[in-house]
């Protein structure tokens, strides 16, 4: 809430943008977001597409960690159900992708919903070793269940826009187009999510699940739409992941990634739809510009080469350390101190 | 019956390593409620470090395992005062999170100084055959066994009868009531690092005795996971019970199921299974939240 603005009715105070300031910031986002790719190349339109497709995923699970409270270490199995779901409807039955994403997400919302069941009777840590377990199963189904996912053979998704149509060449240009206007429609359903009864619901069950219950809030059909609505993005995310890299294999959705979409919205800000994108933009761009700069270093140490990715792997956990320790609330919460301080200047109180 | 015997000394000596991992991270969360996800990433370290000193190095094995433990327990001790002491009273998030940056940087630390590929350790304890019965081990592993047995003997006494053993078991109880008849919290914290950095780099030397040394040896602060929820989280006869439970089980679904792939997954069905009838396992305290 920020002081200093006063709401005379109700929709204004519902509303999600309060002053001009904001309104015209967002209208900036947007151009930005539409002039982009027309004078990005590949390089920069690959690292927004990552960025996009990483939002998505981060949003999802921040529904269910940073919103919800459930603490999930299972991301990566969930990604790679939406993708394995996408990239075999699409070999096998050469369905299009207009369908098959949404498949995608729907079966990972009813696999996710699945494993909240042990949300019912466990918290904290021990949900977050029961998810852990979840991962490390559904991982190895999927590597030895070698009838129906190919086993440890990477698959090669086909992009088909009808039913017995060709496979489509989608450049990164295109496919631009397709993760951000999937992430704009995530984001809004997100953000609205928590205007609404159920998002609320979600939100008392994390401050306080016993609270809610009394307050009439079923825990157990709440969990589960929490697991699911949380599943369900992420399974969009890994749908898009399986049609725009084209290839899926296990090794895509281990608990490496897990951990990866943990730490961009506890970076990010957990509890914070838009923490979760300006976490994904930074744990899309840090490793790219550690790999630049590395490579920009190579000529001067010349065992550079062979450092960047350790290098890549402890800045990774610094950062994860230093963000906790010092600013736990994220990226979300430091832009907003910034805001908060120029909005007031000079009178910052 | 050979193979029978021969899966269960296997098992046996892979329980014993999870043991002494499992020891240090119930330790851990025993005395500070902290789940430390990068208890594995101690035993790598622990091996590295073991490595350095005698196979870089060249120096006496007895000193360069002195001056191993010596450098983990230091690291436990730097570890808790800067990356863990801030957190107190974080939500639980957070304090996983941060275990588990420290379990990536620790690695990178590791995988930046010595590469990725394995490396053979000078083995100082003998691998000479051993019979019993009609199994064939090699003594490495029955010495793992044996070490195992006794950090329990010693933890056990450690516990009961030295000073901050019991000032430990206070501070694990409630940390309130330890501060108000004079115990220092913030000493015990660091003597439980200090000391799980030691069980786990003693696991180190010890697999990489076995094994050999290389990365991939972190992989074991998973596999811990499963043990320790079988014991109870606060139990350190647990952690050795269902150590040895877990060695065990993987052992035999690698021996006696299909093509042995089980034996991967094995123990997180386990997991699975413990989390849904009884949450703090064998042996651990019965006072887990219920929603």
């Amino acid at each position: 809430m920020e002081c200093g603005i006063f709401h005379s009715t109700y929709e204004k105070d519902m509303a999600l943008r309060h002053t001009p300031i904001e309104k015209a910031r967002l209208a900036l986002v947007i151009l930005f977001l539409l002039i982009f790719p027309f004078v990005a190349d590949n390089y920069w339109l690959n690292l927004a597409n990552t960025i996009g497709v990483v939002a998505i995923g981060a949003i999802g699970l921040n529904i269910l960690t940073g919103f919800t409270g459930q603490i999930s270490l299972g991301q990566g199995a969930f990604l790679a159900v939406g993708a394995y779901v996408a990239a075999l409807m699409s070999i096998h039955w050469g369905a299009p992708m207009w369908l098959t994403i949404p498949s995608g997400a729907i079966a990972t919302a009813l696999i996710g919903a699945i494993f909240g069941i042990p949300s019912l009777r466990l918290k904290g840590l021990y949900l977050a070793i029961a998810t852990l377990a979840a991962q490390e199963i559904i991982i190895w189904v999927i590597t030895h269940w070698d009838a129906v996912t190919g086993g440890v053979d990477a698959l090669n998704t086909k992009n088909y826009l009808w039913f017995g149509g060709e496979n489509h060449y989608f450049s990164e240009f295109q496919f631009y187009w397709i993760i951000m206007g999937l992430a704009v429609v995530v984001t809004l359903l997100t953000v609205n999510i928590f205007r609404t009864r159920i998002g609320r619901a979600f939100i008392a069950i994390r401050d306080q699940d016993i609270a809610a219950e009394v307050m009439g809030i079923d825990l157990f059909r709440y969990k589960m739409l929490a697991f699911a609505t949380s599943s369900f993005f992420v399974g969009i995310a890994g749908a898009l992941i399986a049609h725009w890299r084209q290839i899926v294999t296990w090794e895509r959705f281990t608990i490496e990634v897990s951990i990866f979409y943990l730490a961009v919205i506890i970076i990010g800000g957990l509890g914070s739809v838009s923490g979760s994108i300006y976490g994904a933009i930074f744990m899309v761009m840090l490793p790219a510009i550690l790999n630049n700069i590395g490579k920009a270093l190579s000529g001067v140490i010349p065992t550079m080469d062979i450092l960047i990715p350790f290098v890549q792997q402890a800045v990774f956990g610094l950062v994860i350390i230093l963000f906790l320790v010092f600013e736990p609330e994220g990226i979300a919460k430091m832009w907003k101190n910034i805001r908060d301080y120029f909005r007031l200047w000079p009178f910052s109180y | 019956m050979d193979k029978f015997l021969q899966l269960t000394l296997t098992g046996l000596t892979s329980g014993a390593v999870y043991a002494l991992v499992a020891l240090g991270f119930v330790l851990i969360y025993k005395s500070s409620d902290v789940i430390n996800f990068a208890q594995g990433e101690f035993l790598l370290i622990g091996a590295y470090l073991a490595y350095f000193f005698l196979g870089q190095l060249g120096v006496h094995w007895s000193i360069g395992v002195i001056l191993t433990l010596i450098l983990a327990a230091a690291m436990g001790v730097v570890i808790e005062r800067l990356v863990l002491r801030p957190l107190i009273g974080e939500p639980i998030i957070s304090v996983i999170m941060v275990t588990i940056g420290l379990a990536s940087l620790l690695k990178a630390i590791v995988g930046g100084i010595w590469g990725t590929n394995p490396q053979i350790f000078p083995a100082f304890i003998p691998k000479q055959e051993v019979h019993i019965v009609n199994a064939v081990v090699t003594a490495d592993k029955l010495w793992a066994i044996v070490i195992a047995l006794i950090f329990l003997v010693i933890f056990t006494l450690f516990f009961r009868y030295n000073k901050e053993g019991v000032a430990m078991r206070a501070v694990a109880d409630d940390q309130q009531a330890a501060l108000s008849v004079g115990i220092s919290v913030q000493k015990i914290f660091a003597w439980a690092w200090s000391i799980a950095a030691i069980t786990a780099a003693v696991a180190g030397i010890i697999v990489a005795n076995v094994l050999e040394v290389s990365p991939n040896l972190s992989g074991v602060g998973l596999h811990v996971f499963p043990v320790v929820i079988l014991g109870g989280l606060d139990s350190i006869p647990g952690a050795l019970i269902g150590a040895a439970i877990i060695g065990l089980l993987e052992a035999y679904a690698g021996g006696y199921v299909g093509d042995g792939s089980l034996a991967q997954v094995i123990s997180y069905i386990v997991l699975v299974i413990i989390l849904m009838i009884r949450p703090y396992g064998l042996f651990g305290k019965e006072i887990i939240e219920r929603v």
